[in-house]
């Protein structure tokens, strides 16, 4: 993922690209802008933002035929937003004089603009300002050309002479009853003038032989504006013919102003041009769910709307933008921007080489389930950017060493002797399945691992081995691809020695992982094998049994079969089915996925509540993290398994996580309890630091878990000062103080002996190292 | 990282090896290759340190995390 890879995602989102009825506007009139001044009542905000885009506002605001109206996304619930008529009462109630209009410096070149309709006044205003002497030809003796045709009622008189006086008192010199064709030719122009605009309307026949079309009408670039003869640009009425529109002509002289501009200075004609006039908008706005309105009436349709009526009638504006991905995301929101802001931050982070990375929480924050390319238009799949941009800050030597440290150390613990185990059947020599239950089901619900087991022993010949260990998730979601890498040899290897069996899986997680990393491993979930080989004997299912939301993991978001088998369990089991708004393939992340809970707890926190209130029936998850998460908020939550092998009792979907020191605790634990029952073998008690007896209250358990420090880190402390009489003592309290640095966190604990082990007053850490600290 | 001293709490620590109270010393701190000097409680002899917990989860967080995104 390169910049410019970045650069084309960041097209894909379509938040902040302006809407259709700016877009069809051929002046791109910021309509949502002006709309929202009027809807809170500051129609001078509202004139200002009309001049910035209008040149001659009491003209246009006037008459025009509002193409943006067609294209108001309104319609598709009610009638259109009545955008002209509230530009009409913008202009008649804000009094608020024109700004200044400042004028660039002179420059040594003339422009002849023949004609003063209102496509020759704008690029005579254009030009003016930029600094050019502008001589403007008109044929009667007054400006505005064909818009004197338009009734006083509508057009009143003054209007047009004050806003087309603006242009003398630019410096523009009029010459009125100058015809071009007639009294004056365009090759004098060509001969006094450094270049020629013709706008000469809508009603002139003369082609000033200048190349035409078939229909005979003056070839006109649609671009630049430029006609066959050098340095002659034309528009207006003269193009568009009997097609005439005020808006389009302003227009037409504003974008030739800028091609003569171009061409005096001698710079492309052509480069970036492609927004100019009316275009299709790309931004994306649902509409669903919003109530529809008709327009408001003006009780007087001759004078138009009251202060009262135009401030309801904006109020209409549904302000359009798409935000389809933050409105489902929290992760998404909490940053408070949107995918096209947050690519621009994220290519910046990665290519700064000095100064803060603020991008870098936003980056690690992610749990990359993929809901967002579900949700978005486009789909754009913000994981995939953030989890490419950790390979990229890893690879870089950028990434910041605390997010993803305590996950790493964990997936070393399950990878190591105290968890990692890889055993075929007792009696068999090979193995025909393996049931691999993962890290964390492991760890919150040791004693389903043991029956399930023995479960899939029963029903399936040809030999189930087991395998403990972590599947290498967090290094893959921590952007550690050869830590990854390392994990994944390890399991490719142990599947080798084990003949190649098919792997079980419990965990969500881990079946993401072999399915998108170890396609030579056939995998299937261990709820496909119990929907097919049947439920075990203990779970009879009864009718009426109670109703469960389910909370699909997202990890398996795109597995509707892991999604159905799921479904039809429950069925088994007696359980009513509620479907939450989220789930399926649009299901969310419970907090833990991307490895979020490290980088960011405040955030977890709101994913969680976010999804626990989606519905007040229990819930049920089918993966360990994802029940913890829920239940560590107060959501009733059972696990699959709880129904399997629990019965449904209803005290297991209140069950607390077990804590990280707990779910090391768990997993060593299991894997003795499956060597000696299983395997018949001799378990060695723990020794050296791991004997030692902890007395820990649980509101420090909590600070502990919370500060990401495991009993095992207080035990090295209080071993390490035990042997080397490296600690402090405080005779007041009668506590000791000492602190270890295994590898890159400083543990402080603060204990006294009690009993046989010690009382723990105390825990923290920090990752700054003293310098000069005495031996490990 | 200057004025710490005020935060910490004037217990009476001594150092066990060395059995003589601890006092106010510079003592140099190193994370990501960035040095710091701060004022701490240190053994006077063996220079076994200090760190209060306030400092930990607090002051030192900050500067962690500011030089992490460095």
């Amino acid at each position: 993922m390169d910049h410019k890879q970045l650069r084309e995602l960041e097209e894909k989102c379509t938040q902040g690209l302006p809407p259709a009825c700016t877009t069809t506007c051929p002046v791109h009139v910021d309509v949502k802008s002006f709309l929202a001044e009027m809807k809170a009542g500051r129609f001078d905000g509202a004139m200002k933002i009309l001049r910035k885009a209008l040149l001659f506002p009491g003209i246009i605001s006037r008459i025009c035929d509002h193409p943006c109206q067609a294209a108001c996304k309104r319609r598709e619930a009610g009638d259109a937003v009545s955008i002209a008529a509230l530009e009409k009462t913008c202009v008649r109630m804000s009094s608020i004089p024109p700004e200044r209009i400042s004028i660039l410096t002179k420059k040594d070149k003339r422009v002849a603009v023949a004609g003063g309709g209102l496509s020759g006044l704008t690029a005579a205003f254009d030009l003016a300002t930029k600094g050019y002497s502008v001589v403007l030809f008109e044929s009667k003796d007054r400006l505005g050309g064909s818009i004197w045709d338009i009734p006083e009622e509508i057009l009143p008189r003054d209007v047009i002479l004050e806003e087309t006086a603006v242009v003398a008192n630019l410096g523009v010199e009029i010459r009125f009853n100058a015809t071009v064709g007639e009294n004056l030719s365009l090759t004098d122009l060509c001969r006094d003038f450094d270049a020629v605009y013709l706008g000469a309307g809508r009603y002139s026949q003369d082609t000033f032989n200048l190349q035409t079309s078939r229909e005979g009408r003056i070839l006109i670039d649609p671009v630049t504006f430029s006609t066959s003869q050098e340095g002659v640009f034309a528009g207006g009425g003269l193009r568009t013919g009997r097609e005439y529109s005020p808006v389009l002509s302003h227009s037409d002289g504003k974008r030739a102003a800028k091609s003569i501009d171009r061409y005096l200075q001698k710079v492309s004609l052509y480069a970036s041009r492609e927004d100019e006039g009316p275009y299709q908008s790309r931004l994306f706005t649902s509409t669903k769910g919003v109530e529809p309105l008709s327009a408001v009436v003006p009780a007087d349709p001759v004078q138009g709307y009251t202060r009262e009526e135009a401030i309801q009638e904006a109020g209409r504006c549904l302000q359009c933008e798409c935000l389809e991905c933050v409105k489902a995301c929290e992760y998404l929101a909490h940053f408070k921007g949107y995918p096209r802001k947050y690519l621009r931050d994220i290519n910046h982070n990665l290519k700064m080489v000095m100064g803060a990375h603020t991008a870098n929480k936003m980056i690690n924050s992610c749990s990359l389930c993929g809901l967002c390319e579900e949700i978005c238009p486009n789909n754009l799949n913000m994981g995939e950017v953030c989890k490419n941009s950790r390979e990229i800050m890893v690879k870089k030597g950028k990434m910041p060493p605390s997010p993803h440290d305590f996950p790493l150390r964990d997936m070393q613990f399950s990878n190591g002797e105290m968890f990692a185990l890889a055993r075929p059947e007792p009696g068999q020599e090979s193995s025909k399945h393996l049931f691999f239950p993962g890290c964390q089901l492991s760890a919150s619900s040791p004693e389903y691992i043991v029956k399930t087991y023995s479960d899939l022993r029963k029903k399936l010949t040809g030999g189930v081995g087991l395998m403990l260990r972590c599947c290498g998730a967090p290094a893959d979601w921590a952007g550690r691809k050869e830590h990854f890498l390392e994990a994944r040899q390890e399991i490719v290897r142990l599947w080798n020695e084990m003949g190649k069996p098919c792997f079980i899986l419990a965990c969500s997680s881990c079946y993401q992982v072999f399915q998108n990393h170890l396609p030579e491993i056939e995998i299937v979930s261990l709820w496909e094998v119990m929907d097919r080989l049947g439920l075990p004997d203990v779970s009879t299912g009864k009718a009426g049994a109670g109703k469960v939301a389910v909370h699909d993991a997202c990890t398996t978001r795109q597995e509707k079969h892991v999604h159905d088998s799921v479904r039809r369990i429950l069925g088994r089991l007696g359980y009513e089915v509620e479907e939450l708004e989220y789930s399926r393939e649009k299901t969310e992340c419970c907090g833990y996925g991307g490895l979020m809970s490290f980088a960011n707890p405040e955030l977890v926190r709101k994913v969680i509540d976010r999804r626990i209130k989606e519905s007040e029936t229990d819930y049920v998850a089918y993966c360990a993290m994802c029940r913890d998460k829920f239940a560590s908020r107060g959501k009733r939550t059972f696990h699959l398994l709880d129904l399997i092998y629990g019965g449904g009792n209803s005290h297991l979907a209140e069950k607390k996580d077990p804590g990280y020191s707990q779910r090391h605790e768990n997993r060593a634990r299991l894997k003795d309890k499956l060597l000696k029952e299983i395997w018949g073998e001799k378990v060695e008690k723990a020794q050296g630091f791991a004997a030692i007896k902890l007395d820990i209250d649980d509101e420090l358990k909590a600070v502990m878990e919370e500060r990401l420090i495991l009993v095992e880190d207080v035990q090295r402390v209080i071993d390490y000062a035990e042997r080397t009489g490296n600690k402090l003592y405080n005779k007041d309290t009668g506590h000791f103080m000492a602190y270890h640095r295994p590898v890159s966190v400083t543990y402080w604990v603060e204990y006294s002996p009690r009993g046989d082990g010690f009382a723990i007053h105390n825990a923290y850490s920090h990752r700054m190292q003293i310098v000069g600290e005495v031996e490990k | 990282m200057s004025g710490q001293m005020n935060k910490i709490e004037k217990q009476s620590w001594q150092c066990c090896k060395c059995k003589i109270p601890m006092s106010p010393g510079n003592v140099k701190i190193t994370y990501l290759g960035n040095d710091f000097t701060i004022e701490l409680l240190k053994c006077p002899q063996c220079g076994l340190t200090l760190v209060p917990e306030d400092l930990a989860v607090r002051k030192m967080l900050e500067v962690e995390q500011s030089l992490e995104d460095k």
